[in-house]
């Protein structure tokens, strides 16, 4: 169809979370004051899925071979399988949306790998702003797998989040809403999507 | 500000009239709740609606026009300008739909002071340029959220500001039947309310708009979403008529039952105190006053109390069937008499055991080496005890059968009260060791506290009780020599009363772990929220946390469509919103107060009582 909403995706730029991993930013603008954001992480790789099976089924196979109790490779299986069925409907976040309709409110969505769909809507009343702040982060790396050390480092990483009004105070933020949790893209992504933003609570 | 129009889904292909809703204050939108159609007479609309006005207590206006012209019907635009004027509003909204197409139009025209009509264009214009860019880095999305296919263009022109319109659409039974949480208590300022509120609050006061359907010979004929014939079923009905003397009858039922209870016999200081240790009597107290609540003739206005009264009547009936389960069960093929003819040779059981471990703690126990006397001395008083314990068992064994057998007749009352029942047994035989446990408990305690007084004169300090601390005395020769003595005396004796202490000590926890489980496991049965559970589970629709949006897909020069849908309450919200305020069991002391008691000796009672919270 030639008239579809306006999507901006990609361009030139790739967009990489703060960890390095590649994402994907979605725009859609489906009128002059609705905008949707969509921000797509990684999916669940076959490689690390299989690598945790095989860990999981060897040691099995070993305790077996150690103790000839057939429950245990039963008990392998069944941990696997509710261990993958977990992962998917309540760790592994898809991707995550941002509805913003000037002058209604913002919906904030997370879709996990399963399907499941958590959403959250916030009037514009309460709303007071929607900015982007620091924060700190403590991020633990493995340094080398032979020296088998882990560090502790600190980066200073920026997330997109929503301000909300305290009833009773208008000036005071009450609370603090952060978007885009588990994807955490890094700051050239989060500025597109802050002035898309901006642009529509400043006509709204 | 952007216009907001709330329009229900079961007039999207309803015939051209009026729009029946309400105007939101300050938040510049409307919600359509009926369309009035033609023919009609203005005089009785007017009428008709003013009558609604004063029924719900929603300020009920006409919004304006719906077209859906079929074949052969075009040309109604002057006619639906003029009907403004018959109906004189602020804003006057013209909606028109064609056949074949999914988008809305909307015209408004808004009255300037003067009194003449302005009309502004809402309609949006194609932008041309809309390019639809490829998606980066995955496929096509399923459609729920999209509506499928694309969504078309509104862009905006350069030149001037034009207002904006957005049609969201809602289901109007379940935003009717839906609560919005949290509940707010009490009336709310109606010019601070947020949007969301007020929109489902309008469709929900708004309900004897819905009584008339299509074929009823009203006035007025109008669609809304009972306009194909009101709903109802007659089980429900049937019900609803029954239930008034059943709550009557139990009431007064339960009435003669309080005064009873409360009556001067039986409310004498030894009964008044077994009756509050027992935990049956307490719980039958408790569903005593629960089953009050339900029974009060008078209807619940409030969710709260519609929903508490629903609570505690679905967790009664499903106790009840449980118990009358239970007690099929085990009346069959005569368990119980088999229940009651083990019962005594289990005491024996145990008062054997506790004879054993005894004649091991007279010995040498783990190896330690006991003070002779002391030991002999504790270890037959224990064993005395004991000996008149199964005394006692043995003079009552020919009547276990006959009262365990009526007692369990109770458990016909509710699962809750066969647990009840079951803690009460067990206290009630394990209350030698209760016994033995408190002796244990005394002496120990008295030795420790004889040993920290005798170890402060030791070293020449006494405690001051007027100023709470330590300060130090001068004693004479004849006081310190005895307060030495008596030290070392009880110092050496230490070890032995600590051991029956430690012992007995341990099987009291035993007991009262075993009955703190069973404790729980009624409080769980009391709170939790059956009703508010099924629900959130099979009528989701009907506990709200809040609603989501979908974009609609539309077509080109067509305001915004969405459409709203309502967000469950999450599944913990609900039991904690809902659980029924009980007389919950919960460990008086925290860990640390509880070890630090053991190690002094004093009486622990680990489950406190707490009485039924009142809101």
């Amino acid at each position: 169809m030639q008239n579809g909403d306006q999507h901006y995706s990609m361009e030139d730029e790739t967009y990489t979370d703060i960890d390095g991993k590649a994402i994907s930013l979605e725009c859609q603008s489906h009128s002059g004051f609705c905008r949707e954001f969509t921000v797509s992480s990684a999916k669940v790789s076959i490689g690390r899925v299989m690598a945790y099976t095989c860990a999981v089924w060897l040691s099995a196979y070993i305790i077996f071979f150690v103790t000839e109790n057939t429950a245990v490779l039963s008990s392998a299986i069944i941990i696997t399988l509710v261990g993958m069925m977990v992962h998917i409907h309540f760790v592994k976040v898809d991707h995550e949306t941002l509805l913003i309709i000037g002058s209604l409110g913002v919906q904030v969505s997370s879709s996990y790998a399963s399907g499941r769909e958590s959403t959250d809507f916030i009037e514009m009343g309460k709303i007071k702003d929607i900015v982007i702040n620091e924060a700190i982060h403590m991020v633990r790396k493995i340094k080398d797998i032979v020296i088998n050390e882990a560090i502790h480092m600190q980066t200073v990483i920026y997330y997109l989040c929503i301000l909300l009004k305290d009833p009773s105070d208008p000036e005071a933020v009450s609370s603090v809403v952060p978007l885009f949790q588990s994807s955490k893209p890094r700051l050239n992504c989060l500025v597109k999507v802050y002035k898309s933003c901006q642009e529509i609570l400043a006509k709204c | 500000m952007v216009l907001k129009i709330f329009f229900p889904q079961c007039c999207n292909k309803a015939d051209s009239g009026l729009l029946v809703g309400r105007w939101i204050p300050g938040q510049n939108s409307a919600v359509v709740l009926a369309v009035i159609h033609y023919p009609f007479i203005p005089g009785q609309v007017k009428q008709y609606i003013h009558q609604m006005r004063g029924q719900s207590g929603v300020d009920l206006t006409v919004l304006g026009s719906w077209s859906m012209p079929k074949e052969g019907q075009e040309g109604m635009e002057s006619f639906l300008r003029d009907l403004s004027t018959i109906f004189p509003q602020g804003q006057w909204l013209q909606l028109s739909r064609e056949m074949g197409k999914i988008g809305f139009r909307c015209h408004v025209l808004t009255r300037d002071p003067n009194g003449k009509l302005i009309q502004q264009e809402k309609e949006l214009k194609e932008d041309g340029g809309g390019e639809k860019g490829g998606k980066g880095g995955e496929g096509k999305k399923g459609g729920t959220k999209r509506g499928g296919g694309e969504n078309k263009v509104e862009g905006e022109e350069g030149g001037g500001e034009k207002d904006k319109v957005i049609f969201i659409h809602y289901e109007q039974r379940k935003v009717m039947l839906s609560q919005l949480h949290p509940i707010e208590n009490g009336v709310p300022d109606p010019q601070t309310e947020s949007q969301l509120p007020q929109v489902f609050g309008t469709v929900c006061q708004s309900e004897p708009l819905f009584f008339l359907d299509k074929y009823d010979d009203g006035p007025v004929k109008m669609t809304h979403w009972q306009s194909e014939g009101r709903e109802g079923s007659i089980i429900v009905e049937l019900m609803k008529q029954a239930s008034t003397p059943v709550c009557l009858l139990t009431t007064w039922i339960l009435t003669l039952w309080t005064s009873l209870c409360s009556s001067r016999i039986l409310n004498v200081r030894p009964m008044r105190f077994i009756s509050s240790k027992l935990s049956t009597c307490v719980q039958l107290s408790y569903r005593t006053e629960h089953l009050q609540t339900v029974c009060s003739p008078t209807r619940a206005t409030a969710h709260n109390h519609f929903m508490r009264k629903a609570n505690i009547f679905v967790s009664f009936f499903v106790d009840v069937s449980l118990g009358l389960l239970l007690v099929s069960w085990m009346y069959r093929e005569n368990r119980i008499g088999k229940l009651a003819d083990t019962l005594v040779p289990a005491a024996d059981y145990v008062a054997k055991e506790l004879e054993e471990l005894l004649q091991w703690l007279m010995g040498a126990p783990a190896g330690l080496k006991m003070n002779r006397a002391l030991d002999q001395v504790l270890g037959r008083f224990f064993l005395y005890h004991i000996h008149l314990w199964i005394s006692y068992i043995h003079l009552m064994s020919p009547f276990v059968e006959m009262i365990l057998w009526y007692v369990g007749l109770s458990a016909c009352l509710g699962l809750t009260f066969a647990l009840s029942l079951l803690s009460d047994i067990t206290a009630l035989l394990t209350f030698h060791i209760y016994c033995f446990y408190v002796y244990g408990a005394r002496l120990y305690c008295m030795t420790v506290y004889g040993l920290s007084s005798l170890w402060r004169l030791f070293r020449g300090k006494k405690w001051n009780v007027l100023r709470q601390r330590v300060d130090s005395c001068s004693y004479d020769l004849d006081q310190l020599f005895i307060g030495t003595l008596l030290f070392t005396i009880l110092l050496f004796l230490l070890p032995t009363t600590a051991l029956y202490y430690l012992v007995f000590t341990l099987l009291r926890l035993v007991v009262v772990m075993f009955q703190g489980v069973l404790h729980l496991s009624v409080d769980f049965i009391n709170s939790f929220p059956l009703f508010a559970m099924g629900l959130r589970l099979f009528r989701s629709y009907r506990l709200a946390e809040g609603v989501k949006f979908r974009v609609l897909c539309e077509e080109p020069g067509t305001p915004l469509h969405l459409m709203m849908d309502i967000n469950p309450l999450k599944v913990s919200s609900v039991v904690q919103t809902y659980r029924t305020p009980t007389y919950s069991c919960y460990p008086k002391d925290s860990w640390l107060a509880l070890c630090k008691k053991l190690f002094l000796g004093e009486l622990i009672y680990p489950w406190k009582h707490k009485t039924t919270k009142i809101d």
